[in-house]
């Protein structure tokens, strides 16, 4: 989950009549791809000494995969509740802004919306802003979020009990899984710009300075500010630049 | 129990936070600066979290097996290759890594 999603085979502008089952095709693919994923959560919650129950708990409630990663690296490494959840929620907040992309396009009675809102995260939004219309929109997300969560759970419950069963994850590299999926969730964004590429940079300084002097789970909190910092500076200088 | 608390912390949190987005009005959260730094965060969160997870153990900082998984996954990303190919490059790397040096 929030892997970068594979790119759908029609543009949204030559879709203008787009039939049901080109939408069905394109949803299933990413749920499919993406929830397979939930393997690499379920192994890398054990290797974090988070027990099979609560892996699966967090993937049925929680059901966006970054913070669910970010979360069991933090209380892996001891960070305590509060840190460890503040720094998952930082990671979830952009669902919020996915939501209103969505609430515009679903038009979802008032009374649907607390159980859509489960399924509010990066795959089912991709899928839904390429469809033409409401029904296609509606169609795109119910499909994109049903595969996911199903198989998501499912492949959370496998990976977990697979890890389990092997013994001492680190053997086995599996210390190594959190870090490749923050890299690869990383990856498309610092591909945006200049301003991305500076947040990630100063982010890591940040994180590393901190790690010897700070509580587990604190330094990550402290690399956040590395965001509103670059933006502070960036506007300083364009004022700048105005003023000339 | 502290960990059950975090879980249900997080749920709580990702949740609300979903359904604010489809239930308040537009306006309230289209401002510039709030959209940037929503798109912002993530980053700096992302690129610290792999910092620390690879380069840390405790309060130490260090380098060992898991650096060299990173630069299997970092080289696996290049190539593009699909996800779980890029994390079970990270987990393969660094577990040969593991067996040879130890």
């Amino acid at each position: 989950m929030n892997a970068p999603a594979p790119p759908l085979d029609d543009p949204p502008a030559a879709a203008a009549a787009k039939p049901r089952s080109a939408v069905v095709r394109d949803a299933l693919g990413v749920g499919i791809a993406v929830g397979l994923s939930g393997f690499a959560f379920g192994a890398t919650a054990a290797g974090d000494g988070i027990s099979v129950p609560q892996a699966c708990v967090l993937s049925l409630l929680v059901f966006t995969g970054a913070s669910q990663f970010a979360l069991v690296g933090a209380l892996g490494v001891g960070a305590a509740p509060l840190a460890a959840a503040t720094g998952a929620f930082f990671l979830s907040v952009r669902n919020a802004f996915y939501g209103l992309r969505l609430s515009q396009l679903l038009r979802l009675p008032t009374t649907v919306r607390p159980l859509a809102a489960q399924w509010v995260i990066d795959e089912t939004t991709a899928v839904t802003l390429a469809q033409p219309d409401t029904a296609t929109a509606r169609l795109g997300f119910t499909v994109t979020g049903a595969t996911l969560y199903v198989l998501w759970n499912a492949t959370t419950l496998l990976g977990a009990l697979g890890a389990s069963a092997l013994g001492d994850p680190a053997a086995w590299g599996l210390d190594a899984a959190g870090p490749a999926v923050f890299l690869a969730l990383l990856a498309p964004m610092v591909r945006v710009g200049g301003r991305e590429r500076a947040t990630a940079a100063v982010a890591v300084v940040a994180v590393l300075v901190c790690v010897p002097l700070l509580p587990a789970g604190v330094p990550i909190l402290v690399a956040a500010l590395a965001a509103p910092a670059v933006l502070l500076v960036r506007r300083d200088r364009r004022e700048r630049g105005d003023a000339r | 129990m502290t960990t059950w608390i975090a879980i249900a912390l997080t749920a709580i949190g990702a949740y609300v936070v979903k359904l604010l987005g489809l239930s308040v009005p537009a306006g309230l959260l289209e401002r510039p600066t709030v959209r940037r730094l929503a798109a912002l965060v993530p980053v700096a969160l992302l690129a610290a979290l792999t910092a620390v997870q690879t380069f840390s153990t405790g309060r130490h900082l260090v380098v060992d097996a898991r650096a060299a998984g990173l630069a299997a996954a970092l080289v696996a990303l290049l190539l593009r290759a699909p996800f779980l190919v890029i994390v079970g490059a990270a987990v393969v790397v660094t577990a040969l890594v593991r067996h040879v040096a130890g």
